[in-house]
């Protein structure tokens, strides 16, 4: 018994990373940022408008939270649909209210499918950014870059006609990349992306076709991730974004401003029992004085600016 | 042929055992044992585990492990220091070439590495005993060359094992394992060489990992969890003599909704008087010096008293 001889050799065993996406930096090395009035902690609220196909073909894996059950999945469906025409409209009523400002990530072929949703971002003009082109049209290791080209230019093409937004801002369907993704969407005019979690601050990606900046996006503090698949309760959700502000605002103290990224779900906040959770944890960060509220293309600028790029 | 029982210790009731008092006359020793990991984004496939469920590349799980390293070490280690706890690092050795600034940053705290493998993504299935071996070695030789010191304890890479992983770590001149969990107290362990060596209580129930990603538990109530295993060794450590270990990961315990819970046990537990916050390999070698001997002589004698 044993391996072949590649298993103990380490081809790629030197300083920094193993490959060329990034470069090696630890946050606590990195010059301070301050942000607009001097608050601490930028908070980014990313609003998923999310459509999972009812024909989903689960290719090359069934996207999270998606359809489970044979067809038709009519109880799936109709669950992750009452986030659009429903839930949605409770985050908008709690978000106004603290006036915190949401930044919609949107499925094309929900804009496709729903003028009047896209009617009324379009109206409140907050920013819009393409997740994908819907939950099961997925990028994956391994994809045709062709095949993967066309998937990008349909959803991109077809948001920025309907929002009338240059678009700027990405999220993959379920966070999942190809080897080519990031130089696709580089390509596309796409500036900054969020499927990568390894940092709490923006950074410098590259591609062969320019850099994206890497926008901090917690996976581990999502809505879905604590409530759905953690199945941690209401009030630990609330506890936890309270907990994590409060150690963050504490570490803006020594190391210059931060920030709250939370990637929520109308389909999964927006339900009558957890809406008031949300609001508690709005109540909380807004009465510090210490948030400023920006869109993640707005956070994006104030920290590039301070880096002297862009 | 696969064996019944892994024939690494013998059965040991933990009544009728020699009373541990640790030094200071402590009742539980705690050590902290923060695994710093590497993981490959494109390592070779083992044929016997996947390092990651998806093709290439994994973004999900690669980035959140590089969060650890770029974001929550520093994090933990002011932790560490805030409570005077001195890190036994459980380390991918290849990690002294891909984060040197980390190594140094513990290398002036005084924080103990030992050996958790080259990468979390080679795992010892199907290795032969010289590839074993040889990767063992390169680990105890890559923590000797970076920091000055042989390591004196083994977790093997993401707790992959073969049936003589203990035996070889033995035979580059280690002192103890972290990859049994049968126990609250250090246990003797048979190596092939027939040396003296010990099995350390590493707690996979206090590991974060395995309360976050396997429990899906809540953060507070992991801070609970601690607290109350803390409260239960501490009582029995006056009778028996403890120990009480928290296996963590950067980027599980450092995420910043974590970082509370974390905090006030950690707090909690320093606060105590009888306890004696040390490190894996001085908790070994006090046991080594003063109890090994007793021990081994309590096994004999129990395995006789119904015999």
């Amino acid at each position: 018994m044993s391996l072949d001889k590649e298993f103990l050799e380490y081809k790629n065993r030197r300083y920094g990373m193993d490959h060329e996406r990034y470069s090696w930096s630890m946050l606590s090395d990195r010059p301070a940022i301050s942000w607009p009035d001097d608050k601490k902690i930028a908070v980014w609220i990313n609003v998923c408008l999310q459509f999972f196909p009812l024909n989903q073909s689960g290719k090359p894996f069934k996207v999270p939270y998606g359809m489970t059950m044979p067809y038709p999945d009519l109880r799936h469906y109709s669950l992750r649909d009452y986030g659009n025409r429903v839930g949605l409209f409770r985050i908008l009523k709690a978000l106004d209210r603290y006036q915190i400002k949401p930044t919609f990530a949107v499925n094309t072929r929900l804009a496709e499918r729903n003028p009047y949703l896209m009617g009324l971002l379009k109206e409140r003009g907050d920013e819009i950014t393409c997740h994908g082109y819907h939950m099961d049209a997925l990028h994956y290791g391994g994809q045709d870059v062709k095949e993967e080209n066309e998937l990008i230019d349909r959803a991109l093409n077809s948001l920025r006609d309907l929002s009338g937004q240059e678009i700027h801002g990405w999220l993959s369907p379920a966070r999942s990349e190809s080897e080519n993704t990031p130089e696709l969407l580089a390509a596309h005019g796409i500036r900054y992306f969020s499927d990568w979690v390894n940092d709490d601050m923006p950074y410098t990606f590259s591609t062969e076709n320019g850099p994206l900046t890497a926008m901090p996006l917690s996976n581990e503090l999502e809505d879905a991730f604590i409530l759905q698949s953690n199945l941690h309760s209401e009030q630990s959700y609330a506890d936890q974004v309270c907990d994590a502000f409060d150690f963050l605002r504490a570490e803006a103290k020594n190391h210059g401003g931060r920030m709250l990224a939370l990637n929520i779900h109308p389909w999964m906040l927006g339900q009558p029992h957890r809406i008031g959770k949300l609001e508690q944890v709005l109540e909380y960060i807004t009465s510090t004085n210490d948030v400023w509220s920006g869109s993640a293309s707005e956070i994006r600028q104030a920290f590039h600016t301070q880096n002297g790029v862009d | 042929m696969m064996r019944e029982d892994p024939n690494l210790y013998d059965y040991w009731a933990y009544q009728d055992r020699p009373k541990i008092e640790w030094p200071g006359g402590a009742k539980l020793a705690f050590w902290v044992a923060p695994n710093i990991e590497f993981y490959e984004l494109d390592p070779p496939q083992n044929p016997h585990r996947k390092p990651w469920p998806y093709a290439t590349p994994s973004v999900g799980g690669y980035s959140i492990r590089d969060y650890g390293n770029r974001v929550g070490h520093a994090r933990q280690m002011a932790l560490l220091d805030k409570y005077g706890i001195r890190g036994s690092i459980s380390l991918s050795t290849a990690l002294c070439d891909h984060h040197p600034e980390i190594i140094e940053q513990c290398k002036d705290r005084n924080w103990e590495f030992f050996s958790h493998g080259v990468y979390n993504t080679r795992y010892t299935y199907g290795l032969s005993e010289e590839q074993e071996r040889e990767m063992i070695q390169d680990s105890v030789d890559t923590i000797l060359k970076h920091t000055g010191h042989k390591p004196a304890g083994y977790l093997a890479p993401a707790l992959s094992h073969s049936e003589i992983t203990v035996d070889l770590f033995a035979e580059a001149g280690g002192l103890y394992t972290c990859d049994l969990f049968h126990d609250d107290q250090p246990t003797p362990v048979h190596v092939r060489s027939g040396q003296r060596f010990v099995s350390l209580p590493y707690s996979l129930e206090m590991n974060d990992t395995i309360a976050y990603v396997v429990n899906k538990i809540e953060p507070r109530r992991y801070g609970q969890i601690i607290k109350d295993n803390f409260d239960r060794l501490y009582a029995e450590g006056a009778e028996s003599g403890t120990v009480m270990c928290i296996p963590t990961h950067n980027y599980q315990v450092s995420c910043p909704h974590r970082m509370r819970a974390f905090e006030e046990a950690l707090e909690y537990i320093t606060g105590h008087s009888d306890v004696w916050v040390s490190t894996g390999r001085d908790i070994a070698d006090y046991y080594l010096n003063n109890y090994y001997d007793q021990a081994v002589q309590s096994i004999a004698e129990q395995a006789r008293r119904y015999a």
